[in-house]
């Protein structure tokens, strides 16, 4: 557990606004549904971004973080270009994603979350991404034997990155990183720390 | 060419709607001279164009009877019809304003014996009835229109329809030779009452007003259930010509949305409740009234009116900005997609027609004001900087009839104290 929760543990719009990025937006939500209506995930959903706005307000702290809804968020933008009052809903859940991970509180084995994870891992150990290493990392996630299962499936989509030059096969043999790797790590650690020391965390759900 | 209709001691009123004929009348009941200048071939505004006013339900011409009559006894009032303002220079107590008359080819001559209308066959789209259907190229505008003296539009000027309508004239009022004039006039103080117009449906994409023929705007539905209009007062949905029986109300179609109109259009949720009771008019218990909305906003007094509707076992009302509209091809029938706000059900649901409350929008945005009149930021008229220009009416705030006249009343008596101000100095 962090140091952020019991400051808050009344009030959970005070904790939102304060660390979840473009938190202090919540408030302007006018419960209209456009968001709900639009989402193309919607109807697959347990809360609509419009529900999630009220439950946070309504202070349901716990089903709010533990929720997977924000995790199945594609960033299609359909909301935040339809929303009335011009709430950038794609970020806030992007953000509540972020902020239930830092906390330990995402769902279990959630798969956007261990993609997510994955992607930010590749990317800081050479300051790029190694598109070839994440894919097979993505496919491996589940054991071996799922993912040769996915490997198989994904086979012509792999080959024809390879032809359009998307995607080069002897990136496997370590990839080229980026010029001052060491400065990219410190830079990010950095970030980090100082993001930590804001917003109350103590360092832990990295 | 300068003309001496008016001095610094005449008050010009912008708009000849309900508001700009109060704020004329007001300050000519006060023995001020006024000139009144309307873009159209005749006074009356938007509210001519309503079937009924909320809350009494009852016609406009009541209203528009009366101020007319007003008019028509007042010689101090001039009126001067398809005229509008071009620029305006000067300042408070001394403008000098550019009027632009466009040629009606009709003069005063006319005693609107319909002669000409009948001998031509040319149509123009219907702007009484929002370009539902179509009239004759020389036309009168409405029944009520003032002055009650027809148009022949500019199309058929130099055609041999034009030649149709000057021979059938009795009393040779056409005039096919009328040129656009330009007019210079000074005046003491100015009263915009431009009105507002709907706000354009078309940019709401996802309701596919410009796709799906049953779904239509409140503008448009107000012509549909007039008897004067051009389904002859039936609610005929513009797809096969069926009955609508069961129509849904889209509130705050293009207001209170940072995309469109920020502001609340103030008066579209009653015009809505207003409309569900045309709906019981026509077919008593058999109609069908839903209105999909984010809050009702019936002002004031106003909320009786709200309090009667949502009695009535013929209307239901579901609380959600619709998302968006497809439209079941097979019928016809739009198809209102979205999620309830009270519970987060979702909801395809299917109506015979749809009308979309859309808001209302300064008839002046994208109009080049005079530099120093001060707009809000939707573009409503707050006055200028000077002190000698006033917005009134529907041009100052989205308004309600009752509240256009009230706005109107105030913005005549600052305009008069301007000219007494002149009045005195030059005394002085
Ligand atoms: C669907 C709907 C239903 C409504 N129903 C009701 C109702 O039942 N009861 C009620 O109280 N209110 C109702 N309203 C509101 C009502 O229409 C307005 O309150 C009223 O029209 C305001 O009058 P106005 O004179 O300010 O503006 P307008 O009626 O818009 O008149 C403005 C006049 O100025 C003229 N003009 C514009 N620009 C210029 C220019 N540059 N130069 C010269 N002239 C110009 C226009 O041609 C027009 O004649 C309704 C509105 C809508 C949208
Ligand atoms: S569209 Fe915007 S205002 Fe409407 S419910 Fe969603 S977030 Fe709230
Ligand atoms: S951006 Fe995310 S929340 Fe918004 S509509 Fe797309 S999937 Fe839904
Ligand atoms: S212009 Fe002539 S023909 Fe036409 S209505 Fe007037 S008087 Fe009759
Ligand atoms: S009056 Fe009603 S429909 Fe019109 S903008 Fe305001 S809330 Fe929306």
């Amino acid at each position: 557990m962090t140091t952020a929760t019991p400051k808050y543990r009344n009030n959970f719009l005070k904790e939102v606004e304060a660390n979840v990025e473009e938190g202090h937006w919540v408030k302007m939500c006018m419960q209209c549904g456009v968001c709900a209506g639009s989402c193309p995930l919607g109807p697959h959903w347990q809360h609509s971004p419009q529900k999630i706005f009220m439950m946070i307000r309504a202070g349901k702290r716990e089903e709010v973080l533990t929720s997977d809804s924000m995790w199945m968020c594609t960033s299609c933008y359909n909301c935040i270009v339809r929303c009335p009052r011009k709430l950038p809903i794609t970020h806030i859940m992007h953000g509540l994603a972020n902020y239930a991970h830092r906390l330990g509180m995402a769902p279990k084995g959630q798969p956007t979350e261990a993609i997510a994870k994955l992607f930010w891992d590749n990317l800081v150990k050479t300051g790029r991404v190694n598109e070839l290493k994440f894919s097979l990392a993505m496919y491996f996630k589940d054991g071996f034997v799922q993912g040769i299962k996915n490997a198989m499936a994904m086979q012509g989509i792999g080959l024809g990155l390879v032809k359009a030059k998307r995607l080069n096969p002897m990136e496997i043999l370590g990839g080229h990183a980026c010029k001052d790797k060491s400065g990219i790590q410190k830079m990010v650690a950095k970030a980090r720390e100082i993001e930590d020391r804001r917003k109350g965390f103590s360092g832990a759900g990295a | 060419m300068t003309a001496s209709i008016a001095t610094n001691q005449t008050i010009l009123v912008v708009g000849g709607g309900i508001a700009g004929m109060t704020a004329a009348l007001e300050a000519a009941e006060c023995g001020k001279q006024v000139l009144l200048v309307e873009k159209t071939p005749t006074l009356g505004g938007r509210t001519a164009q309503l079937y009924r006013y909320f809350p009494k339900m009852c016609h406009p011409t009541c209203g528009m009877e009366i101020n007319l009559k007003r008019i028509k006894g007042n010689p101090n009032v001039r009126v001067m019809t398809m005229t509008q303002v071009v620029a305006v220079g000067g300042g408070r107590g001394d403008y000098n304003v550019t009027l632009k008359v466009s040629p009606r080819y009709v003069n005063e001559n006319c005693t609107a014996c319909r002669k000409c209308g009948e001998a031509v066959s040319a149509e123009i789209p219907d702007a009484y009835n929002y370009g539902l259907g179509k009239v004759k190229a020389a036309y009168l505008p409405h029944a009520m229109a003032y002055p009650q003296r027809y148009v022949i539009d500019a199309s058929i000027v130099g055609t041999p329809e034009g030649e149709k309508a000057k021979a059938a004239c009795p009393v040779n009022a056409v005039d096919l030779g009328m040129q656009e004039e330009t007019l210079e006039i000074n005046v003491g103080a100015v009263v915009w009452a431009t009105g507002w117009r709907p706000f354009d449906a078309n940019k709401i994409q996802p309701y596919g007003y410009d796709r799906i023929a049953n779904v239509i705007t409140s503008v448009e539905f107000e012509r549909l259930a007039d008897p004067h209009g051009p389904t002859g007062g039936k609610l005929l949905r513009p797809s096969d010509g069926k009955e609508a029986k069961n129509i849904a109300f889209i509130q705050c179609a293009g207001s209170r949305d940072e995309n469109y109109l920020r502001h609340c259009s103030r008066i579209c949720c009653m015009a809505s409740l207003k409309q569900t009771q045309y709906v019981r008019e026509a077919y008593g218990d058999a109609g069908k009234s839903t209105v999909y909305y984010i809050d009702i906003r019936a002002i004031d007094r106003f909320e009786d009116f709200y309090a009667m509707v949502w009695k009535d076992p013929t209307v239901s009302f579901v609380k959600s900005k619709v998302a968006r509209i497809a439209e079941n091809e097979a019928n016809g029938n739009p198809v209102l997609h979205g999620v309830d706000t009270e519970g987060y059900h979702r909801y395809a649901t299917e109506h015979d027609l749809v009308v979309l409350a859309v808001g209302m929008e300064p008839e002046v945005s994208g109009v080049k004001l005079p530099d120093d009149i001060i707009i809000d930021s939707s573009n409503f008229i707050e006055g200028s900087k000077d002190g000698g220009m006033f917005g009134a009416g529907a041009a100052a705030s989205p308004l309600d009839v009752n509240r256009a006249v009230q706005s109107a009343t105030a913005a005549s008596l600052k305009a008069i104290q301007v000219i007494h101000k002149n009045a005195s100095t030059e005394a002085a």
